[in-house]
């Protein structure tokens, strides 16, 4: 080891600008998602394989349906809303849940990053995840038959306040409890959002219970898609407040009792 | 102005003070070391100072500002005690990452060099072993050429050489001017670093001054030698200077405390050339920095 030059490590303090630092952290979260395996099976893999699974595979009957493209033009929106909620939900507690573990939250917080810039880092890093999602699913339902109808700036608005719900949910989870008790927690409700969130099974097979189940953020996000993407329909009214009223919620409630470590 | 100035500054946990009425000044481009036992509430103040904690009583005030005040971020390093990097990013890319955040950091790649680095580059942050994510530590703190620095245990878990690339980059720093806060349970890092020494324990100050300061109050030093046990003791004491002490204890060892000077030597061997002895192990010791901390803190181990 060699010694210092003197003036080397003068000060000369100043925090960068803000594009840099967003820049920076938003590729840095990239890179430490598509790292992850878990996180690559969890928002990819995963969501991939139900979906030809369930199409090709007819082992779950859908009222109406007996074709192959017709299977598509029912589950493509459930796997698109169930890959919104591994990437916006799943993926980001576990991630915000270790990282305040770690103590990366906290070292960040002694930097010049303003704590903005970190959230808008991670939700452009959700965003872009999202954006391959969606890519793979829609190629491989194309193939698959899948026809969709309807229009894009409805999709738009159901999946960007789908994916604002699930942050809020994910940053709520992940930033009150331990990174161990996040990873255990988030991966349950993953299943049962999916087992009862019109994903895997439509919502009709849960007979009374299905006008509650569909006020949850996942069956809201795979009806409204359902509704647009497969029956042609504008913007779902119910669906749409009840992602509004889960965003709203959750984030209010993560910005009051989301803790840095 | 100070670099950092605490005021009477009180911190509970459940009701328990653990920070309890503590003051100090940190001057301006010097090493400040608080120095206390496991437990003393070191780092609690250190926090506090860092804007990680809210004090409950007192006053800080770091670079003037409050330490909550954004606008410390860029002008302030922190190296916490451990942990503060994704585990899934490798060595050299944290330290890049971190360092784009300011607006002129340092050159990571010399600070990878400079701290033994370079090999562990490309290595996750999760399979550094331990000394090597210290270092990447210390490294974030300094990479965006902040004016002060808190540094919280810097060599704990370090081997030597690692220990002395540390205390070259603290000493470095203090010579550019960066003010340093360093919390330490080893004397020798204190001794050597720091121009002011904060001695902590149960949440207060319980001596503070430079080293100097600390190491000359009380007995001054001392001067063993062993010689034939019962020898007149009382004798010996007539020939020493003024304000000086001796005893024989256990038998056989002889105790003489005062200022140490040529005089005292001279006044023992000519007392025991006297009694026709031979004084053997005989050395001359000044109190040290660790002699001030046990007198202070006691000697018995903390649970």
């Amino acid at each position: 080891m060699t010694t210092w030059t003197p003036g080397s490590l003068a000060p000369s303090p100043g925090a960068a600008p803000v594009p840099a630092m967003l820049r920076a952290q938003t590729l840095a979260e990239l890179k430490l998602v598509l790292r992850n395996s878990e996180q690559v099976l969890l928002s990819l893999v995963i969501p991939l394989g139900l979906l030809v699974l369930l199409v090709t595979v007819p082992f779950i009957a859908v009222d109406g349906v007996d074709s192959r493209a017709g299977r598509a033009d029912f589950f493509v929106p459930g796997v698109l809303a169930l890959a919104v909620m591994s990437t916006a939900f799943t993926g980001q507690a576990i991630g915000v849940g270790f990282e305040r573990q770690y103590g990366v939250l906290k070292r960040l917080g002694a930097t010049p990053l303003p704590r903005s810039v970190l959230l808008g880092a991670k939700t452009l890093a959700v965003l872009a995840v999202e954006v391959l999602q969606v890519v793979a699913i829609s190629l491989v339902g194309l193939a698959l038959g899948w026809d969709p109808q309807g229009s894009v700036p409805a999709v738009l608005v159901l999946v960007v306040l789908g994916t604002t719900a699930f942050s809020g949910l994910g940053l709520l989870l992940g930033g009150t409890l331990s990174g161990l008790t996040t990873l255990a927690a988030a991966n349950l409700v993953w299943f049962v959002l999916l087992v009862l969130g019109g994903v895997l099974f439509p919502l009709s097979a849960f007979g009374g219970a299905q006008d509650v189940l569909a006020l949850l953020p996942t069956a809201a996000l795979s009806t409204g898609l359902r509704d647009v993407l497969q029956d042609g329909a504008g913007l779902p009214l119910r669906e749409t407040a009840a992602l509004a009223v889960w965003a709203v919620g959750s984030l209010a409630a993560a910005s009051r009792l989301f803790r840095w470590e | 102005m100070t670099a950092l100035e605490v005021t009477g500054l009180v911190k509970r946990y459940a009701g328990r003070a653990v920070v309890d009425g503590l003051s100090l000044v940190a001057r301006p481009g010097t090493v400040l070391a608080l120095l206390g036992p496991n437990g003393a509430g070191k780092t609690t103040t250190v926090e506090v100072c860092e804007g990680f904690r809210t004090a409950d009583e007192g006053t800080v005030r770091v670079l003037g500002l409050d330490p909550r005040d954004p606008a410390l971020r860029p002008r302030v390093g922190v190296m916490p005690q451990s942990g503060g990097a994704y585990p899934g990013l490798r060595c050299g890319e944290m330290l890049r990452l971190v360092a784009s955040f300011s607006a002129r950091p340092l050159d990571p790649g010399m600070l990878l060099e400079r701290l033994g680095l370079v090999e562990v580059e490309g290595t996750a942050y999760r399979r550094l072993s331990g000394g090597q994510q210290q270092r990447l530590s210390l490294a974030l703190a300094v990479v965006g050429r902040p004016e002060l620095v808190f540094l919280d245990e810097p060599t704990a878990g370090l081997d030597p050489q690692a220990r002395h690339a540390t205390w070259e980059l603290v000493e470095a720093l203090r010579a550019d001017g960066v003010s340093v806060v360093l919390t330490t349970h080893l004397m020798d890092e204190a001794e050597r670093l720091a121009d002011d020494v904060v001695v902590v324990d149960g949440g207060q100050v319980v001596a503070a001054g430079t080293v100097a300061e600390l190491t000359r109050g009380g007995a001054i030093g001392q001067l063993r030698f062993r010689a034939t046990p019962g020898l007149d003791v009382d004798q010996l004491l007539n020939a020493l200077p003024e304000g000086c002490a001796a005893k024989e204890s256990p038998a056989g060892q002889y105790l003489v405390e005062g200022e140490m000077d040529p005089q005292v030597l001279a006044a023992v061997t000519a007392w025991s050339a006297g009694q026709g002895v031979m004084a053997t192990d005989l050395r001359v010791e000044s109190r040290t920095l660790e002699d001030v901390f046990l007198d202070l803190t006691g000697r018995e181990l903390r649970s």
